[in-house]
């Protein structure tokens, strides 16, 4: 996301001044993202020089100065709205590295560092799940904010996860699980089945 | 203090080549007011180790304590008091009665353990209410939805004032804002003074638990560190 097409996005629903503009920006992102008003008001100069937003011509610069969205913002607006973030080259993501690194690195155990990682990553989203605790004072903004946070997370384990478990197949660990239900003893039936 | 405690559990199925250990040497203690999630992948002992805890299975070594006592110490017939009277279960199927009405599904622990029916009843309306099923009492459990479901099922799980919870994927079979509401109606369970365990294999569901223990091959090999605030996520997070 970028605070360019966030402001046009605010300024879409009608003329705005610079310092409602951020605090709008911060309210619509759940205040996760503190912006500070410098940005806003470089960005608001470079959005007026392309032509996307206008100024009003009698007042002065700085806090009470508005601006309004010009057609071609709108179509800018509308154009980024529905084109896809690049997702198509992988990131080089530092995690994936790390364990990469450690698979090949004599005397390094790499499921030690995998549940490094994932304490790590499962403590992060504890303390965002807490944000969502009271259901009553979670604004709707930041709720998304907060999801977005944790399935990325999530997506981290996941893959953590999966390494693990690839990992010990592939060095033939004896203690993969077996598909097979584990024997149980002839006796009596029993309640709940394990694992 | 620990309302459950594991000590050195080891739970062993099968003999000689087939034998299996599902659980090495197990420690845990669950304090009163607390959440514990479980997690582990698939055959790592999780079940097992719920199922000991709820005294469902007796562990190969090792002792569990509920409430202080020694289950060992217990004849058969005290463990189904136990069961009855302290502890509640939790499954992901929810495992309702389906000719019950949700009333009924969450009143009859009660009756079985001999409170009286219209005593019990009482009872169960008042936890419904806490859940905010209340208008739901008199439904069947096929004319309500998944999400409601297992809130009637937590319910039947807390009522009377059961003082441990025991959840098996409690919220696996629901979507994302229903497995949400499952799992803030069983943190609020835990913070007015329930011991809760919660078993699964999924981050966003153990993220709600006060704390994270992990088990691998039957072995706990890691916890989570004590729960920071999060206010620390919120400071300062530069916008790029």
């Amino acid at each position: 996301m970028s605070i360019r097409h966030a402001l046009l996005a605010l300024l879409s629903e009608g003329p705005k001044y610079g310092l409602q503009l951020r605090q709008e920006f911060e309210s619509r992102t759940g205040e996760v993202w503190p912006l500070n008003v410098g940005q806003v008001y470089t960005t608001l100069q470079r959005l007026e020089r392309d032509g996307l937003v206008e100024s009003d011509d009698t007042a002065e610069e700085g806090p009470q100065k508005g601006f309004h969205i010009t057609q071609e913002g709108v179509d800018e607006l509308s154009q980024w709205l529905r084109t896809p973030p690049d997702f198509s080259s992988p990131p080089r993501d530092e995690l994936v590295i790390k364990v990469l690194v450690a698979l090949g690195l004599p005397g390094v155990d790499v499921h030690e560092v995998v549940q490094v990682h994932r304490r790590y990553l499962v403590q992060l989203m504890q303390q965002w799940t807490r944000l969502k605790e009271d259901e009553s004072r979670l604004d709707i903004n930041f709720a998304l904010v907060v999801d977005a946070e944790l399935f990325r997370l999530d997506s981290l384990i996941r893959w953590l996860d999966t390494a693990d478990g690839r990992l010990k197949r592939a060095a033939g660990d004896e203690t993969v699980p077996d598909p097979q239900p584990f024997p149980l003893p002839k006796a009596r039936r029993r309640v709940g089945a394990p694992e | 203090m620990s309302y459950l405690e594991l000590r050195d559990i080891s739970k062993v199925y099968g003999e000689g080549a087939a034998e299996v250990h599902a659980l090495r040497r197990v420690d845990l203690s669950v304090e009163a007011g607390s959440l514990v999630a479980i997690m582990g992948a698939s055959g790592s002992g999780k079940s097992t180790l719920l199922t000991i805890a709820g005294s469902l299975e007796d562990p190969s070594s090792g002792e569990v304590y509920i409430g202080g006592r020694a289950l060992s110490s217990l004849s058969r017939n005290g463990k189904a008091q136990l069961r009855r009277q302290s502890i509640g279960y939790v499954f992901q199927d929810y495992n309702l009665l389906a000719g019950l009405s949700a009333l009924e599904n969450v009143s009859l622990p009660l009756e079985l353990d001999g409170v009286a029916a219209r005593k019990a009843q009482t009872s169960a309306l008042e936890t419904l209410d806490d859940f905010g099923l209340a208008d739901r009492a008199s439904r069947y459990p096929d004319q309500l939805s998944g999400g409601e479901r297992q809130r009637v099922a937590i319910a039947r799980a807390v009522v009377g004032g059961r003082q441990l919870l025991l959840a098996d994927e409690p919220s696996g079979a629901l979507d994302s804002t229903n497995a949400e509401s499952v799992m803030r109606l069983l943190l609020a369970a835990c913070h007015r003074g329930l011991a809760a365990v919660v078993v699964t294999h999924d981050a966003q569901l153990a993220s709600w638990a006060d704390r994270v223990v992990f088990l691998r091959d039957g072995r706990v090999v890691d916890q989570t560190l004590p729960l920071e605030g999060p206010e620390a996520l919120l400071a300062d997070v530069p916008y790029q």
